[in-house]
């Protein structure tokens, strides 16, 4: 059985949507939940969070961006192809329920795997506030839609091209400053920026989640390479997370995981562009 | 006209494949439910090729797939799906299979710094994903000069022969017992030795020492020697105090055992489990503690033999017979 791409669009620079046909998946999705893919026999297997699913129509949509040879491969597919496994959904999801005010922070593609999440939280009678934040305008997506399910939706950019100029974390820490402090923090994006909000929360401890992205193999907790370490206690991403109280995640340690295959990855890219 | 019997297969190791070719045999409708993209469990992730070649595992396959068996990969249970899912679309009984899938680790310092695996990542890697062909297939598997695979069993001896092959200088067992405790088969200890895996034993790794990047630069070890018997009936090995050493070694292998794997039993609440998460089965039959749910292979008995994993197979389709015929 394969997974047919329904709907295909590119979303920004390097950035692309699909809908992939996977009704089993698009059945049982909750927000916070994600896939694994493996594109072809030849593929190597990648997490992708799921940022959306109608179970009607039996899809599930992915928004990813394009890194290296995987993600660019997926993003040279058109509507019609077919990806060759798709596994999910997987993880523990999120326990959406009445925080009182919320903050969703979400930099780059993290606004994808954010919105549902949000969506959840509103129509659970949360009150939300959302930064979103990119290196540059071009880069902002799901504007619209974030709009929509926040009170206040505060914008900032790297190089100021849209929004206040700056990261994500300045807004966040004006808004746990002033006089609405958030009951809870979610916060999705870059290893980095997760890493610097919770420096943020931390201070003033407001609960913060974050959605972590080490490599994964399997994503059912059967070959520990996704295993990050959350309050001295080591923990296997793909099934007692991805999501985790930010303020007890090892960010470090997770960044220098995700190094571990650089030099592997650069001659997968480079072997892959020189065939195009 | 008769409905033909549904029956759900959970997992497609030995124990699940066996299971369900017996029922099908037998007149069942079979679906097998594996949650990795490919068949067959260890023999098709954990075995290496030059022990079983995968050409022989497709031709098992698709012997029992031409029974009639429908096999359904991508298909994890005990995740979103459940075993209450199951019985709703139909199935008049289940068959769990699903292995000793999670890795142990030591719980030693360093243990997470690049260049550390478990077996499984390891394997799977290198069997599963064929990181042995990298570049040409996209799955990346990086090996350095010299290795270190703690543990002495059956899966040690194939992940220290697996790093000779893709190209490491020297490939260590680095075991806490003695020659005589080794689990793994005599013949397997024989082909490690024969391709020139080498052994350090009666050495417990303490500490996994960074090379001040990220990567591993040495394996502390301290020397051990075997006091009086210990539960396993084996001399309990006990450290010899003032002995640590280091170990020059960049890529360190944990293969120090597997536990069951434990989704789907978390996700069950009425599946009984012994204290180490195992499904409790009944030997025999593989009656476990909710009706018309059997189970058998390394999730019952913990990580065992392919041919254990096999009979239970074939005990667990006779009862999975005699109990339908009842219904
Ligand atoms: C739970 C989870 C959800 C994710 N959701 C999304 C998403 O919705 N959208 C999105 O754009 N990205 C997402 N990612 C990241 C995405 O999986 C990686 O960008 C992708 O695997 C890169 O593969 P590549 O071959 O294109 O690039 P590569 O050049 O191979 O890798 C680029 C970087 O991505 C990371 N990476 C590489 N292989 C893997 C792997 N097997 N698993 C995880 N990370 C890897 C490494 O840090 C690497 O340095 C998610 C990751 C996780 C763990
Ligand atoms: C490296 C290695 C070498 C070995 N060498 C030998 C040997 O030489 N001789 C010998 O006799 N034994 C050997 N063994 C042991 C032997 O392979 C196992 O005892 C045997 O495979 C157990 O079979 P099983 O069917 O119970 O489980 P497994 O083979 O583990 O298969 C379980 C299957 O279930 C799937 N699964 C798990 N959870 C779920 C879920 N929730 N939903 C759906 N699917 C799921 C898994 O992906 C897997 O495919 C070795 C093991 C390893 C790891
Ligand atoms: S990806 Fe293998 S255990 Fe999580």
């Amino acid at each position: 059985m394969a997974y047919k791409i329904l709907e295909k669009e590119e979303l920004a620079p390097g950035i692309k949507q699909y809908d992939i046909h996977a009704p089993r998946v698009a059945e049982k999705f909750k927000p916070g939940q994600f896939l694994v893919i493996r594109l072809h026999e030849k593929g190597e297997r990648i997490p992708l969070t799921i940022a959306m699913a109608d179970a009607r129509a039996g899809s599930v949509r992915i928004v990813f961006q394009e890194m290296g040879k995987t993600t660019f491969e997926l993003g040279a597919m058109n509507k019609g192809d077919s990806i060759m496994d798709v596994l999910g959904p997987l993880g523990v999801p999120t326990e959406i329920k009445k925080y009182g005010l919320v903050a969703g922070v979400a930099g780059g593609v993290g606004a994808a795997p954010l919105l549902p999440i949000l969506k959840a939280l509103k129509e659970t009678g949360n009150r939300v506030i959302t930064i979103l934040g990119s290196r540059t305008k071009d880069l902002l997506i799901f504007r619209r839609e974030l709009e929509k399910v926040s009170s206040e939706l505060i914008i900032t950019t790297d190089d100021g091209t849209a929004g206040e100029k700056g990261f994500v974390t300045f807004p966040l820490k004006r808004i746990i400053e002033g006089k609405n402090k958030p009951d809870a923090v979610w916060a999705i994006g870059p290893l980095i920026m997760m890493k610097n909000i919770c420096n943020v929360t931390r201070n003033d401890g407001v609960r913060t989640f974050v959605s972590l992205n080490p490599i994964m193999l399997d994503g059912t907790g059967m070959c520990g390479c996704c295993r990050v370490t959350v309050g001295g206690h080591v923990k296997f991403s793909c099934v007692d997370g991805p999501e985790f109280d930010g303020l007890m995640v090892d960010f470090d340690e997770i960044i220098v995981r995700n190094r571990r295959f650089l030099e592997q990855e650069r001659i997968s890219y480079e072997k892959y562009k020189n065939s195009l | 006209m008769h409905d033909v019997t549904k029956v759900a297969i959970v997992g497609s190791g030995p124990a699940g494949l066996t299971c369900a070719g017996d029922l099908a045999r037998m007149g069942y409708r079979v679906t097998v439910f594996e949650s990795l993209h490919s068949t067959g469990g260890v023999l098709r992730y954990g075995i290496p090729e030059f022990r079983l070649p995968k050409a022989i595992l497709d031709f098992e396959v698709e012997s029992i797939k031409s029974l009639g068996v429908e096999v359904k990969v991508n298909a994890l249970i005990g995740g979103s799906y459940t075993l209450e899912d199951l019985f709703k679309e139909g199935y008049k009984a289940v068959f769990i299979g699903t292995g000793a899938g999670l890795p142990y680790f030591m719980g030693v310092k360093g243990e997470n710094l690049n260049g550390v695996y478990s077996a499984n990542e390891f394997l799977t890697r290198v069997n599963l994903l064929k990181a042995y062909e990298f570049p040409e297939y996209d799955t990346p598997v990086k090996i350095g000069k010299k290795i270190a695979v703690i543990g002495a069993g059956n899966v040690s001896m194939d992940c220290a022969r697996v790093s000779l092959r893709l190209g490491a200088e020297e490939s260590w067992i680095v075991y806490r017992r003695s020659d005589a405790e080794m689990p793994a088969r005599a013949e397997e200890i024989e082909n490690a030795k024969e391709e020139g895996v080498k052994f350090s034993l009666l050495t417990l790794p303490v500490e996994v020492l960074s090379d001040g990047k990220s990567g591993v630069r040495a394996l502390r070890c301290i020397k051990m020697k075997l006091g009086e018997p210990d539960q396993s009936g084996r001399k309990r090995p006990v450290p010899i105090e003032g002995s640590e050493f280091d170990m020059d070694i960049d890529t360190v292998i944990v293969a120090i055992g597997q536990g069951p794997n434990p989704l789907l039993p978390r996700k069950t609440p009425d599946l009984k489990v012994t204290s180490h998460g195992n499904i409790v089965a009944d030997p025999q039959t593989g009656k476990t503690s909710i009706e018309g749910v059997y189970a058998g292979g390394d999730i019952a008995t913990g990580a065992a033999t392919v041919i254990e994993a096999m009979g239970a197979g074939k005990r667990a389709a006779r009862a999975i017979d005699q109990y339908i015929k009842k219904l």
